[in-house]
């Protein structure tokens, strides 16, 4: 039936192929529901707008650099070095971002720049991070050396340079630029500024090229490579963008980090690289590439991030809390893995 | 032919991979308003001359031009734009897209793609994903987009191998339609009846060079072969046929498979018993169950209903590895489906054998290489390369899936399209080796997508409609337009 000859024109809506094709991005949004109601109903505190912004504060970063690899992953690549890369953007933001830097050691604090300076910055650092993903792609393509060989190598790469940026924590940023992913509120107090600021780079950065060549490209080349290079795509250009985009996700979560936080670390983007990856299998994402989409992975960074806090409200051990979190993230890609072989079963 | 002015012409292309040369020096001219075909053995240069041809990689030395110019295609993008659509042997396709989706990924207008579908008579839903659509579907959607940007020069590489005989009429209607409008297509194919039928000249390519232009209307199927093995080879060849065919000492064996109302997917009741000692061919169109009875009998499906009997013992068979246990055992079409492409001939002759239950403890090693030594020397495998199966050519890819068998012995071997994509020096081989397994009382089923095939291999030919069976042919008699009938469910029940 699913198969070929329907033999009158445009059928109706197809829901059992919608569900199959969306399914887990479904899944992945109840769960997080799921979750969001549990929180709740586990703390006596009164729930308010404050603990929705902390959340998508908190999450933010995860989820920009979640998005980044994603967009490699589905393109049949991966991208250990975004977890460094951010650390970098941070430490860089929040070095350029004062006018004097300050030493911890004499007790002097560091002058925050003006929120002018901070969005100049920010724009030379998403540049960068365009073009320093770009490099990691093409020195992939070039060198024909595995895409993990590769990116573990330029992980120790940027570190390296985020330590000779910044050693010890330090910087910051002005008050205005923090208060973009902090303290306002858009419309309603219930629709923090950071999930407003997400949703808005999806839109542009992903929806405007999902559904046309370049995005097209990029599932074609995770999909089937030869058939992708047969169908007249360029593939080395493809995956040399795919990185590029990975690159400028991971400098838009340092700089989230940088705005949520105000001070540079260099080691503050290190959880991230594994966390990412977390998030994109969570997300429905195939690690084979070609399958998948972002708005899933985005609702994946929220969960893991609520876990976390919902583990903390709790007060379980912080060991046990990653034991959990770990277990959770096999149990619900098993779960989703289950049910996919059950659906291609009887769908035969 | 109205072949006066050239629209293709490759000359004295030289392609080396390596050590290995693909292509000595090869010539090709296709004329406006020609069917041409590309014909020669596994091995000839063929596939390497298409890629050239279509920009999927460049030629070390040569020149090709194209409507009086001299071209370089770099991409197989480019070769688009110039006028010139493939369609590859493997269908360009990307499976996790939609067919709509990879329609815009090639900048393929989707309404064109429709008509030239509709024209076909095909209804396709742009909206599945191109991995859910059948593989010959998929074949056809490949061809009407090929079809869609109005090229000058259509080549198919072998896009009928993997078709139904309905199917693949569809292919030669186009195939006419493009040669009165005076355009022309490059057709590759294995099948010579088909070349005989709808192309107006072929070359013959040999060791990486052409060897004669001819109008193959005029030679026939003898005239073709002659020239794609070589004179003497040719011979050696036919008489090796005549003499398997002078000796029809069959024997009625018992009966090794029965199968009795069979019910599982598109089957709906299908009963016939398996002989030792005889080749059972299973004919039908595409879709008709075919595919769900190999599945079953080898292991891999579990039916809905009906009973199969190896030797008088009910088939219980979850996996693959139960089937094998019982003694059925299959020689798919795909050939990497059963083959372990990385590893060396010797290993993937013997990897059936590693799972023998009855015997632990170490591998004795001499008496392993001496049965894979067997096998290799039965088949004749070519064993230039044989570190690594992936290297070999198709033909030989397929004769190491069968020589898995033989080392590790079988009583019936199902054969799903074995000859698919091979030449048919290597496709003879396959029928003698069939007719000798068959003589010393293995029970073979046959299916093929190439009705030719039924009259020389097989004893007894049941044909495949609707999910039962719909007629019965002694082999000899099996001759395609009985074939084609008896498939569309048209045959006469006289006796019954």
């Amino acid at each position: 039936m699913n198969a070929v000859a329907t033999t009158q024109g445009r059928v109706a809506f197809d829901w059992r192929r919608a569900a199959r094709r969306h399914g887990w991005t479904v899944g992945v949004f109840v769960l997080l529901l799921v979750l969001v109601l549990y929180w709740r109903s586990s703390t006596n505190l009164p729930w308010g707008t404050f603990d929705v912004q902390s959340l998508a504060i908190d999450a933010l970063p995860l989820a920009f650099v979640a998005m980044g690899q994603a967009i490699v992953i589905i393109s049949g690549g991966i991208d250990l070095s975004v977890g460094s890369m951010m650390s970098l953007v941070n430490v860089l933001a929040a070095k350029y971002m004062v006018t004097s830097l300050g030493d911890a050691t004499v007790g002097s604090s560091a002058t925050a720049g003006s929120f002018g300076r901070a969005v100049g910055v920010s724009l030379l650092l998403l540049a960068f991070g365009f073009l320093a993903g770009a490099m990691t792609g093409f020195i992939i393509h070039v060198s024909k050396i595995a895409d993990i060989i590769v990116t573990l190598a330029m992980l120790f790469v940027w570190a390296g340079a985020a330590l000779a940026v910044l050693e010890v924590p330090g910087g910051g940023t002005a008050l205005r630029y923090q208060n973009l992913v902090t303290l306002d509120t858009v419309f309603t107090a219930w629709l923090p500024k950071a999930l407003v600021i997400l949703l808005v780079v999806y839109a542009l950065l992903w929806l405007t090229i999902r559904r046309r060549r370049p995005g097209l490209a990029l599932y074609a080349i995770g999909s089937n490579r030869s058939a992708a290079y047969l169908s007249g795509i360029n593939v080395p250009q493809a995956r040399v963008f795919a990185y590029a985009m990975s690159g400028t996700f991971a400098a838009l979560g340092g700089l989230a980090l940088t705005a949520a936080s105000g001070i540079g670390d260099p080691h503050s983007g290190d959880i991230y690289t594994l966390n990412s990856v977390a998030a994109v299998v969570l997300g429905g994402v195939s690690l084979l590439g070609g399958v998948g989409g972002l708005l899933g992975v985005m609702a994946a960074a929220f969960v893991l991030t609520l876990v976390k806090t919902i583990l903390i409200i709790k007060g379980v051990d912080q060991n046990y809390a990653q034991v959990i979190q770990g277990s959770l993230i096999v149990l619900v890609v098993m779960i989703g893995g289950l049910a996919i072989r059950q659906k291609g079963k009887s769908g035969g | 032919m109205n072949g006066e002015t050239t629209l293709l012409e490759a000359r004295g292309i030289r392609k080396t991979y390596g050590p290995v040369v693909a292509l000595a020096s090869a010539n090709l001219a296709v004329g406006s308003g020609e069917v041409h075909a590309l014909l020669g053995a596994n091995g000839a240069g063929k596939s390497t001359l298409v890629k050239l041809l279509t920009g999927v990689t460049k030629p070390d030395e040569g020149e090709i031009t194209f409507a009086g110019r001299e071209i370089r295609v770099g991409s197989p993008a480019e070769a688009a734009r110039l006028g010139l659509a493939p369609v590859f042997q493997d269908p360009a396709l990307v499976p996790d897209l939609t067919v709509g989706q990879n329609m815009r990924l090639t900048r393929s207008s989707v309404g064109a793609v429709r008509a030239r579908l509709r024209e076909m008579e095909l209804d396709v839903d742009f909206s599945e994903r191109a991995g859910d659509v059948p593989l010959p579907m998929l074949r056809m959607v490949d061809l009407a987009r090929a079809l869609a940007r109005d090229p000058r020069l259509l080549v198919l590489d072998e896009i009928t191998a993997a078709l139904p005989s309905d199917l693949a009429e569809r292919v030669f209607a186009v195939m006419r339609e493009w040669r009165d409008q005076g355009r022309s297509v490059l057709f590759i194919t294995h099948r010579l009846a088909e070349v005989i039928a709808t192309c107006d000249r072929a070359t013959i390519l040999r060791d990486g060079g052409d060897v004669a232009t001819i109008v193959p209307r005029e030679g026939g199927e003898t005239a073709i072969v002659e020239h794609m093995l070589g004179p003497e080879a040719a011979r050696a060849e036919e008489e090796a046929v005549a003499r398997e065919e002078t000796a029809p000492q069959r024997v009625e064996g018992d009966v090794i498979v029965d199968v009795a109302s069979l019910r599982v997917g598109r089957v709906a009741d299908v009963s016939f018993s398996l002989h030792g000692g005889e080749i059972l061919g299973i004919a039908a169109l595409e879709g008709q169950g075919q595919d769900e009875l190999f599945a079953v009998l080898s292991g891999q499906q579990r039916a809905d209903g009906g009973e199969i009997r190896v030797v008088g013992r009910a088939l219980r068979a979850r996996t693959p590895y139960d089937a094998i246990r019982q003694g059925l055992v299959l020689v798919p079409a795909d050939r990497l489906l059963a083959l372990l492409p990385q590893r060396p001939i010797s290993e993937n002759i013997a990897a059936p054998r590693y799972n023998t239950p009855t015997r632990w403890g170490p591998i004795n090693m001499r008496e392993e290489r001496r049965r894979i030594g067997s096998a290799i020397d039965a088949l004749q495998i070519d064993t230039r390369a044989r570190r690594q199966v992936r290297r070999l050519s198709g033909g030989n890819q397929q004769k190491v899936t069968i020589a898995r068998w033989l080392a590790s012995g079988f009583r019936a071997l199902l054969c799903y399209d074995p000859t698919r994509g091979i030449d048919v020096g290597t496709k003879r081989q396959v029928y003698g080796l069939l007719r000798r397994l068959a003589d010393d009382g293995a029970a073979i089923l046959f299916f093929s997508s190439e009705l030719a095939e039924f009259p020389l291999v097989c004893d007894r030919v049941v044909t495949l409609f609707g999910g039962r069976i719909t007629g019965e042919l002694a082999g000899e008699t099996a001759d395609e337009a009985a074939l084609l009938r008896a498939m569309h469910g048209l045959v006469e029940d006289a006796a019954a």
